[in-house]
């Protein structure tokens, strides 16, 4: 990591050496220096508990929210919720600039998918695309596992889809200058490109991953994804134990419906990153089962990694909250909060295995509530200190 | 169109030396009674000389010429009354003379069957890919795919059934790019309301004929709200028009996250140039791989036919182990186009028994066959229909 010495970390500094001099042993403030070093700046953290935002969005948002929330009340996860509400159906921006201030205040959110109303103006941009534009949030990793107990057609799936999140096809730039002919602009910048490329080759070292392939279209566009290749190229250079591929989009997805087990990190522009990382949902049983996670510089807001609405299941208690929790371990793990993620975590797969509990998604009967209870039943049998049922 | 197999049938009861003449005459008879029907490919009959068609062929790069061969030979041996004119097309020059030869060929003989011809990244942006060039010149604005599941390849998911129809001249493809300020790259995705209109007509049209009950459109209006959704629009208009159809919509990760889980659920899709790409890449590994299905581009006044996911197969090129299946099979889709429709269902019926075989089976099913050998089944199999053929 890089030697941190801007004024905010010297004021954190003495915030932290003033509060408890209880902390003020001699290995504790390397550890905080050492947690500073980290790319993300650390969340807002009172007396010892982390404020989160939360935006439940439209559809199945809502619901599932609600059962995180239960779920980190009944573990005593010390996470405090700041619910901002959207209301997709108002063309005025307020609402999701509530939500990013709430955002930049806290540094984290979970979110559900706000809808986006077809019928209003062209003008009206996605929410969701704000969101992530303003924050910065470059990174949208996506981590597609085969999850044992549920059945697909292929195995042994383990894919890492890391998708740039604010530039490309996403620009929202479109005009219509000749009646009848409309001009979509598709932007790729060096700049970016980099950053991403960068992103997947240091999560893939992290992680311990062997192979990034990059999917481009450079074929046909030579310039755009012609660019978005030469910079993968270069950072690629900088990590000679990691090996780089490239592979043309259309070829991607034949190749990862015939055999997905090729694939490990996978790195690509937003559009590519869209399809190819909901093609890989599919491929290890649906959009019930794959969190997400969007990454910046400064913030981290989690998610399903498909970003489904679910209006048609929407208050029916059918939907598959596997996404959204496995979403909150991800969440609890960014805050460093490592020992409640993987309870969490462990008690999700093990409710899976139990196909009794499958959600329709999941070709069962099994309704959310139920999935929830036994989550927690299973945590609970696990030993730690919970709250009453 | 019944009338004219009708006398085709009629003339192969009766002697040989009659056969020639009335299958002309049915020939010329069916094509004056197809023109008034209100067919889905506006296209003029083609270039014919003494009852045989003339057909242009570009081998392309890879596996192309091999495969190519292969088709020549089984339309030898079959008798297939038709010519092929080759024209070669160079990837690695930069200039587009042999790629304009190419076109004007096409042009003269209105048909044209052909190998993928590479892009090589080496050579400078300007030059753009001659494959999309090709398309573009002649205006072959449907590119059809026919994604069926086929009886003798084990796949994960069966009875598949989706025609594809793609935009194929517009959209993402149209090398528009340009680097304003440097290290900032702007690609224009162009999508107009008469090439919108006229594609969503065509996928209505050919869903009508075929006696399809659904089509999808397949867009991300959501984010490019007046790009696809125009195109969005244009379909639905065109939609009101086709009463006994459906018509539904959906966004392009959702289709394609449909497709791996429930793909029986589409009939026909229409979609533009990228979403096309993509989604016909992942039906056709649906259903077995690139090795097996065929692909047309059809314009007003030209039909050009090729493999439908347009693979170069550079890594397998030479090595006898490429699937002629989907060369052999779009080469049928010719003969249809031509009203050959007797040796194309011979030719077809042949592939797909040979295909039951899984001795057969290339490398890219799984298999140890080798071109050569499917080749020589399909025509054995030809042979042992009782047709006059020449000597195997």
């Amino acid at each position: 990591g890089k030697a941190v010495c801007c004024p905010r970390v010297r004021v954190l500094l003495v915030l932290l050496l003033r509060r408890s001099f209880k902390k003020f042993r001699a290995g504790i403030t390397t550890q905080i220096c050492a947690s500073l070093l980290c790319r993300h700046a650390p969340p807002a953290r009172y007396g010892g508990r982390h404020t989160v935002t939360l935006i439940p969005g439209d559809g199945i948002g809502p619901e599932l929210a609600k059962h995180v929330c239960e779920l980190f009340r009944f573990c005593c996860v010390p996470v405090d919720f700041e619910v901002v509400n959207v209301d997709s159906t108002k063309t005025s921006e307020d609402d999701i600039n509530n939500a990013i201030m709430a955002i930049r205040r806290n540094g984290v959110a979970l979110k559900g998918n706000i809808e986006t109303n077809h019928n209003l103006p062209p003008s009206h941009k996605s929410r969701n695309s704000l969101l992530r534009t303003t924050l910065d949030l470059y990174a949208s990793v996506m981590h597609s596992q085969s999850l044992p107990g549920v059945r697909t057609h292929h195995r042994n799936i383990d894919i890492i889809t890391i998708r740039e999140n604010t530039e490309g096809e996403y620009s929202s730039l479109e005009h219509e200058s000749v009646p009848g002919v409309v001009e979509c602009l598709k932007i790729i910048t060096r700049t970016k490109s980099l950053r991403i490329a960068d992103y997947a080759f240091r999560t893939a070292r992290e992680k311990g991953r062997r192979r990034v392939t990059a999917i481009h279209k450079a074929n046909i566009m030579s310039l755009g994804d012609g660019l978005f290749l030469e910079c993968c190229k270069e950072v690629a250079s900088g990590y000679p134990e990691i090996t780089f591929n490239s592979m043309i989009v259309d070829n991607t997805t034949m190749q990862l419906v015939s055999r997905p087990q090729q694939f490990d990190v996978m790195v690509m522009p937003n559009l590519y990153g869209n399809v190819v990382s909901n093609v890989c949902a599919g491929l290890v049983g649906g959009p019930g089962l794959v969190p997400g996670a969007n990454y910046g510089e400064n913030y981290a807001v989690f998610e399903t990694g498909t970003r489904n609405t679910g209006k048609s299941i929407a208050n029916r208690n059918t939907a598959n909250p596997t996404a959204m929790l496995l979403a909150s371990c991800l969440l609890l793990d960014h805050l460093k909060l490592h020992g409640y993620a993987s309870m969490i975590r462990k008690a999700i797969l093990s409710t899976i295995t139990d196909s009794q509990l499958h959600t329709a998604d999941l070709g069962g009967k099994g309704s959310t509530s139920e999935m929830v209870q036994s989550i927690m039943d299973a945590i609970q049998s696990s030993g730690p200190r919970t709250q009453r049922h | 169109m019944a009338a004219h197999s009708a006398v085709l049938s009629a003339s192969k009861i009766m002697n040989p030396f009659w056969v020639g003449r009335l299958g002309n005459t049915a020939k010329v008879f069916g094509t004056t009674l197809i023109r008034h029907r209100n067919k889905t490919s506006l296209t003029p009959p083609p270039a014919k000389y003494g009852g045989r068609h003339t057909v242009t062929l570009i081998p392309g790069d890879g596996i192309g010429p091999e495969l190519l061969n292969h088709v020549r030979e089984v339309f030898r041996f079959t008798c297939v009354p038709v010519d092929f004119e080759m024209v070669n097309v160079n990837s690695a020059l930069e200039t587009d003379d042999d790629m304009n030869n190419a076109i004007t060929a096409i042009r003269r003989n209105g048909v044209a069957l052909k190998g993928n011809i590479e892009t090589k990244h080496t050579l400078p942006a300007s030059v753009k890919s001659r494959n999309n060039v090709l398309r573009t010149s002649l205006d072959l604005y449907a590119n059809v795919m026919h994604c069926q599941s086929l009886p003798g390849v084990q796949t994960r998911h069966k009875n598949i059934d989706i025609v594809i129809i793609r935009e194929n001249t517009e959209g993402e493809y149209s090398s528009l790019e340009h680097e304003s300020v440097s290290g900032v790259v702007e690609s224009l995705k162009i999508i107009t309301r008469n090439n919108s209109i006229r594609i969503a007509d065509y996928a209505f049209k050919l869903a009508r004929e075929r006696g399809r009950r659904r089509v999808t459109a397949v867009h991300k209006a959501n984010i490019m709200k007046l790009g696809d959704g125009l195109f969005l629009q244009c379909c639905r208009e065109v939609a009101s028009g086709y009463p006994d159809i459906t018509f539904d919509s959906m966004i392009v990760d959702n289709t394609t996250m449909q497709l791996v889980s429930k793909p029986q659920q589409f009939d026909v899709m229409v979609m533009p140039n990228l979403y096309g790409n993509v989604v016909s890449n992942v039906c056709a590994g649906l259903v077995g791989g690139p090795g097996l299905v065929p692909g047309a581009n059809y314009g007003r006044d030209y039909a050009v036919f090729e493999t439908a996911t347009r693979n170069t197969g550079k890594s397998i090129a030479e090595k006898n182990i490429a699937n002629p299946t989907a060369m052999l099979l779009a080469s049928c889709l010719m003969l249809d186009h031509l009203n050959l429709n007797d040796y194309a269902s011979l030719i077809r019926n042949a592939v797909l028994t040979t295909m039951n075989e899984t001795r057969l089976h290339t490398a890219d099913l799984g298999g140890q066959g080798t071109t050569s050998e499917v080749v020589q089944s399909v025509m054995r199999v030809i042979q042992s229909k009782g047709q006059f053929t020449a000597e195997l």
